[in-house]
């Protein structure tokens, strides 16, 4: 646990400092346990888990635009779970359920036990069709087509600066539209 | 059929990390800096500094007025950025709110201490209660506004919280403004007016914020 942590923590260290790699590979490492904990939740609640990774998808939106709260001094899975936990009670509370959601399910979860597979999400891509039309276009390329912003500069006829803002405009208008 | 599956939102995300968002300390100094003028505006045009201002200083409790209020906005300035991050709670630095009450405690123990020309009564309803109640509540929006701007860029855990301690901060920094207008300067008046009016603005501040301040 104690490990897992740290490697968390300095994942997240790296990321700030500039290491997209690092950053990409955290959100992928964190992922397993967010979604273990979203399933907990919502059994917990009678909800059916199918609909754990719009939470999982919720969350990780959330630590990307609120990662300047976290202090690198402190350990990184505290502050992540304060913020899984946050989502997973207004996940549950918007679905009229209200639930006391326990931290240790977070932070008990072992690797061993999470499922691996990923079940479909719907309102992350529900309300990318809401977006301006350039935002939903640089957000398609760099998601599903896994081009690089350079590439989706090139194809749009773009700058490499526009696309920047359009991506991030396009996640918090995301995240925004979420929240409603 | 548009598709969003978590390893794509995760490449996505990690394609964006070149953005930094601006530490909420920052964000809350800008937004303060952008509410200030409207409120010294409106102070300035309506109320203005009282005239016998120089007699004032050599009042002790003149001054005074301005210990509790700053000593109000400021701690409510660091408690708002401490509960800006997630994972924290007014345990670690709630104590802080407490120091204007012991300045205003400490205040009326010595204000009992001395003699006085008025009775208690008096001093305590002073003549400007009715201009104290609206005005610190009035001069006090534009700044809650800008706190809740500010704070937005933070993610507390208790929205509604959050929202009270951003009225608790812009109803300091408007009763400081204040306090340069009104002519009463007992502790009693402080401790009784300034208290209502500022309990009124922690409550705009809290309503606001449970729909403002969730992420």
């Amino acid at each position: 646990m104690r490990e897992r942590n740290d490697e968390w923590t300095g994942l997240m260290r790296s990321a700030i400092a500039g290491d997209s790699a690092a950053y990409h590979r955290l959100l992928k490492a964190v992922t397993p346990v967010l979604r273990a904990a979203a399933r907990c939740g919502l059994a917990r609640a009678g909800q059916p888990v199918d609909q754990s990774e719009d939470i999982v998808q919720d969350i990780l939106l959330a630590v990307h635009l609120k990662r300047h709260t976290w202090d690198a001094e402190a350990p990184f899975a505290p502050w992540l779970f304060a913020i899984a936990r946050n989502k997973l009670i207004d996940a549950l509370r918007r679905r009229g359920r209200r639930i006391f959601v326990d931290i240790d399910d977070f932070a008990e979860t072992l690797p061993g036990e999470v499922p691996a597979e990923t079940a479909s999400a719907g309102e992350v891509a529900a309300q990318l069709k809401t977006l301006p039309e350039r935002q939903r276009e640089v957000l398609q390329s760099i998601a599903v087509e896994a081009a690089s912003i350079k590439d989706t500069a090139a194809k749009f006829s773009m700058s490499e600066g526009a696309v920047r803002v359009a991506l991030h405009r396009g996640l918090a208008s995301l995240t925004a539209k979420l929240r409603e | 059929m548009m598709r969003m599956d978590t390893d794509q939102l995760i490449r996505t995300l990690a394609a964006d990390n070149a953005h930094r968002g601006r530490p909420v300390g920052f964000a809350l100094m800008m937004a303060l800096l952008a509410a200030a003028p409207v409120s010294l505006l409106m102070f300035f045009t309506e109320l203005g500094i009282r005239p016998d201002v120089m007699m004032a200083m050599r009042n002790p409790f003149f001054g005074l007025k301005f210990a509790v209020t700053l000593a109000l906005a400021i701690a409510a300035i660091a408690v708002s950025l401490h509960l800006s991050r997630p994972e924290a709670s007014l345990r670690g630095l709630g104590w802080l709110l407490l120091a204007p009450v012991g300045i205003l405690g400490a205040a009326i123990g010595g204000e009992m201490m001395m003699p006085q020309r008025l009775p208690m009564m008096t001093r305590l309803v002073g003549k400007n209660s009715a201009v104290c109640m609206m005005a610190i509540p009035v001069l006090s929006l534009p700044l809650l506004a800008g706190a809740l701007v500010g704070l937005r860029h933070g993610a507390p855990a208790r929205p509604a919280l959050a929202g009270a301690i951003a009225g608790l901060l812009s109803a300091g920094l408007a009763a400081t403004l204040y306090a340069s207008h009104c002519a009463d300067d007992s502790p009693l008046f402080v401790a009784t007016w300034y208290t209502i009016a500022t309990a009124l603005v922690t409550a705009v501040g809290a309503l606001a914020g449970a729909k403002l301040l969730r992420y």
